[in-house]
């Protein structure tokens, strides 16, 4: 039990996915222009590596190594449909603003970096648990440079609107503040040690 | 077919809505492969290759495979596995015939696989261009353009980005911002720099 916990919780920490391993870069920055927005990406993607690992780690016995990577790509690609289908039938607002984002979850190197580094090489339950950590590491995050985004660049909360049109920076919401927020925010993980460079 | 909307493409897709500053397409092999100008060259180029070449493929499918079988909905299953299967068969194409090239590109070519900029730019093909009403040969033709032109947007992007972080690395950077960090904080400016193209739109 505890081996799996910390399976779970060097997802958040130390592997942050975010802001150790920076991977999966495309959608942490361009999803991240709010809260709702950054939740809904962080929790898709999850979904996708925590079936996508359990999945791989339950065929990792099967498929031969030379045709590993194109098999992943199969399995990972159907749980994206899967999910792409979901979220259109019941979040249609959710679908329309991640857009072409949530196909691109197949080619998120966390997903695929997770396969082939850890489920690949274990069995189902720690693949699941790494699955989760991961995802939960994304998750925290996107929402985190979302929060700090939402907060400078539209004056609001997850859509609460808290401060006057004239005090915030328009700048941040849009592509450079996006880059400055991640730049920023990897620099500090690291002076406080959370992550290692 | 029309001359200006050709245009409109080429400087849309370099500088207005260029893939890595304003769409976040394809940064991972921004960031990675951007450290030394020659390296960035050759990325650039094998992905400008890739990305015409499977859009070529993608959108063929879409029109012949995808829509007359009625199942778009499994079009990413399908494009990913086509951009994948076509990285490896180019691979072992230039593997066989050309040594010299394969080992300029060689280890660019399995990254391309994972670059959200060639999956990207098939995707929004469909979108723009696979309209009812369009004739499908005016929509592959406008696909193969744009994804040309991406390929050269990212490229652009790709060496000016090489050639600030040579000189950066002579600098004196705080231990924390090095690397990565002040990489971020760059594009970030060089990205504001791109906004003022956004004028051209009018």
């Amino acid at each position: 039990m505890r081996s799996l916990i910390k399976e779970f919780s060097k997802g958040i920490t130390t592997l942050n996915p975010t802001f150790g391993l920076i991977l999966g870069l495309c959608p942490t920055l361009a999803v991240s222009t709010s809260l709702f927005n950054a939740l809904g990406m962080g929790i898709a993607a999850t979904f996708v590596l925590v079936f996508s690992n359990m999945i791989i780690s339950s065929l990792r016995n099967f498929i031969p190594a030379r045709i590993r990577l194109p098999a992943y790509i199969v399995i990972i690609a159907t749980f994206v449909t899967v999910c792409e289908l979901v979220i259109k039938a019941y979040l249609p607002a959710l679908g329309e603003s991640l857009g072409i984002f949530i196909p691109l979850i197949v080619v998120n190197c966390i997903i695929m970096a997770r396969a082939e580094a850890f489920a690949s090489r274990n069995s189902v339950l720690p693949s699941v648990f790494d699955g989760l950590g991961m995802g939960a590491g994304f998750t925290v995050g996107i929402s985190v440079i979302a929060f700090i985004r939402e907060l400078l660049g539209s004056g609001s909360i997850a859509g609460h609107g808290l401060l006057k049109s004239n005090e915030f920076i328009l700048v941040m919401i849009l592509a450079p503040g996006a880059l400055l927020t991640m730049g920023l925010l990897i620099a500090l993980t690291r002076l406080l040690g959370i992550t290692k460079r | 077919m029309e001359i200006s909307k050709i245009i409109a493409i080429a400087i849309s897709m370099v500088f207005i809505n260029n893939f890595i500053l304003s769409k976040f397409l394809g940064l991972c092999p921004f960031l990675g492969v951007s450290r030394h100008t020659k390296a960035a060259f050759s990325m650039g180029i094998a992905v400008i290759f890739v990305m015409v070449f499977s859009a070529l493929l993608t959108s063929l499918v879409y029109a012949y495979v995808l829509v007359p079988l009625g199942i778009v909905y499994l079009r990413t299953i399908f494009f990913i596995l086509i951009i994948a299967a076509f990285v490896q068969l180019i691979e072992m194409i230039i593997r066989k015939y050309s040594p010299a090239l394969y080992k300029a590109l060689g280890i660019y070519l399995p990254l391309i696989t994972t670059n959200c900029a060639v999956l990207g730019v098939a995707i929004l093909n469909i979108g723009e261009f696979f309209l009812p009403g369009v004739s499908v040969s005016t929509g592959i033709l406008y696909s193969v353009i744009q994804a040309f032109f991406a390929g050269i947007g990212f490229c652009v992007a790709l060496l000016l980005m090489s050639g600030i972080r040579e000189r950066l690395e002579l600098t004196d950077t705080p231990l924390s911002m090095k690397g990565i960090p002040v990489a971020f904080v760059v594009a970030s400016i060089m990205s504001l720099a791109f906004m003022g193209f956004s004028g051209f739109s009018r």
